[in-house]
């Protein structure tokens, strides 16, 4: 089975309920799409994305009211360097979408989507502590995993594995 | 770990109140959960777990290996359900791929997990009723998960961290009496779940201590992430198996056990009506098992058989560059969900085009799974805290990874 190419145009993708919903609602809050490998990715702006998740949360038709994930990656040295990743679920339709969120590499911040999903809680907890990414209106932003005292965020690129010694 | 040299995670809000530490050396935290207690006499005022003891930082590991090396990785994380996490990162990887797997390492797949699937639930089983004082149980799960682990030996030579699914396929054949003795154990088996239910369902003592407790709603259970028994016990109908189906379940028969009341009774209810489930499903697996291959067809990624290795040329060459070059995966992203025996484990993979992962996420059921614990306990009992554990089936090692 071959692979099918990605599709990145916005415009062939607009017809995707949840980009016509966000575009309906605010035009600027989709910055890129992404279909590969049939799962759907969708670029929010940085500061739209609690409300986006309100958005799609509350939507009649295909509300996606369940967040299965909150991760990171980190594209060190490009530029912007994180990306945060909310992996929804829509227990009604059974589907999945993903959004992204592009933040900087100098103090990455973003808001938090505790009050939209409590669940978001230890995810988020787990990105700050492994990636030092802040989540802003987080109820209670500490580390995770690591020892409190820990210096560094493991998981970024320029963390070494064998850590340092 | 988090706050071991730090300031108090919580302190006495009130005179009346005091803080208990539960684990993380307590036998009912199911290995290292250390959770802090502010109690009011008996009575939880609040409760927060801490997690970290057992953090390995796989995920780290995983972006300096190969990727068939992360396997035996996978293993390590949920050490309850080897074979689910490894089927769960070998399907995201083969989704990278795109790559076709041949109908009987599907069968056997789904058969192997299902068997895991009994195996983790006996497990649960068996140190759930042990926490709450039912001893005997203990002794009879452990009896017939012993049986599990011996096929699992037949099957790929270790009892529990089996690394046998492989990328594009399974390891090895299986040896020639392994379904008979499958099926031996299938036939067996629900007579076993009967005896399981004699000793708990209808007991005054258990049924004391399980209904009524921990309570949570089906808006809760979705609103913190809750998936698997957890958030079916609460009446919400979701199984990824037969709504998402992968690795062929689609052509499998069974039915989603659902119960409303969203106590640890009702959890208790739906995973014992699994244990039967799954064994149906190892039923249908062993009469429709496809003959064929269990290896795909591409050399550049699955290993060649040992034999031709000794006769044929390109064999030999595909064998040494998958093992100390590894195969480059096409550049994208996937996250590949399977219900594990604790709910939806998802596997996030990006690839940048190298023949090392760049990124591997492990999305943990139990994480948000233990996220329930603040409302399941608020206001009751400090015993029905270890019976709101035991009730979400947690695994430190999934946690922490």
């Amino acid at each position: 089975m071959p692979l099918a190419p990605a599709i990145t145009d916005l415009e062939q993708l607009k017809e995707h309920p949840a980009i016509v919903r966000l575009r309906g609602w605010n035009p600027s809050s989709v910055v890129g799409a992404k279909f590969d490998r049939d799962e759907m990715s969708i670029y929010v702006e940085r500061s739209l994305i609690r409300e986006a998740c309100a958005l799609l949360r509350d939507d009649a038709k295909c509300p996606f009211n369940y967040l299965a994930d909150v991760t990171c990656v980190d594209w060190y040295p490009a530029e912007p360097r994180f990306e945060v990743v909310y992996h929804l679920l829509s227990i009604p339709n059974k589907e999945r979408v993903r959004l992204k969120v592009r933040l900087s590499g100098d103090s990455p911040a973003v808001e938090s989507v505790t009050p939209i999903w409590p669940s978001a809680n230890f995810f988020e907890r787990e990105v700050y502590d492994l990636f030092g990414v802040r989540f802003t209106g987080h109820p209670y932003l500490r580390r995770i995993q690591m020892p409190e005292t820990w210096e560094g965020h493991p998981l970024r690129k320029d963390y070494p594995v064998e850590g340092y010694r | 770990m988090a706050h071991l040299n730090a300031t108090p995670v919580l302190e006495p809000g009130q005179d009346r109140t005091m803080i208990l530490n539960m684990g993380p050396q307590h036998p009912s935290t199911h290995g290292v959960l250390r959770v802090i207690l502010e109690i009011d006499g008996e009575t939880i005022v609040r409760i927060m777990p801490d997690i970290g003891y057992l953090h390995t930082g796989i995920e780290k590991t995983c972006e300096a290996k190969f990727y068939q090396q992360v396997v035996p990785l996978t293993d390590r994380i949920d050490y309850l359900c080897p074979m689910t996490n490894n089927l769960c990162y070998v399907l995201a990887v083969e989704k990278l791929l795109g790559l076709e797997i041949p109908p009987k390492a599907q069968w056997l797949r789904v058969l192997l997990n299902e068997l895991t699937r009994i195996n983790s639930h006996l497990v649960w089983l068996g140190t759930h009723a042990m926490d709450i004082g039912a001893l005997t149980v203990f002794l009879y799960c452990f009896r017939e998960r012993e049986d599990i682990l011996r096929l699992f030996e037949a099957v790929s030579g270790q009892r529990m961290m089996t690394s046998y699914f492989r990328i594009g396929g399974v390891a090895l054949e299986p040896p020639l009496d392994f379904f008979d003795r499958v099926r031996d154990f299938a036939n067996r088996f629900p007579s076993k779940v009967d005896e399981y239910e004699n000793l708990l369902t209808g007991n005054p003592i258990w049924v004391m201590r399980t209904k009524g407790v921990a309570k949570i709603t089906a808006e809760d259970a979705i609103a913190l992430g809750a998936s698997g028994p957890t958030l079916r016990g609460s009446g919400v109908d979701i199984d990824l198996r037969r709504d998402m189906p992968y690795s062929g379940y689609e052509n499998f028969k069974f039915k989603v056990p659902l119960a409303q009341e969203g106590d640890v009774f009702a959890r208790y209810q739906c995973r014992v009506q699994e244990l039967r489930e799954s064994i149906a499903i190892v039923q249908q697996a062993l009469d429709g098992m496809p003959q064929g291959p269990i290896k795909a067809d591409a050399p550049k990624v699955v290993l060649p058989d040992r034999e031709k290795m000794k006769t044929q040329m390109e064999a030999l060459i595909y064998h040494f560059k998958i093992i100390t070059e590894g195969f480059s995966v096409p550049a994208g992203e996937v996250y590949q969900a399977v219900e594990s025996p604790r709910g939806e484990m998802g596997y996030y993979v990006v690839s940048d085009g190298t023949a090392k992962p760049y990124r591997v996420h492990m999305r943990s059921a139990c994480l948000a799974n233990l996220q329930l614990l603040e409302k399941m306990c608020e206001g009751r009992l400090i015993a029905d805290v270890v019976a709101a554990i035991g009730s979400i089936d947690i695994v430190l090692g999934e946690i922490d990874r």
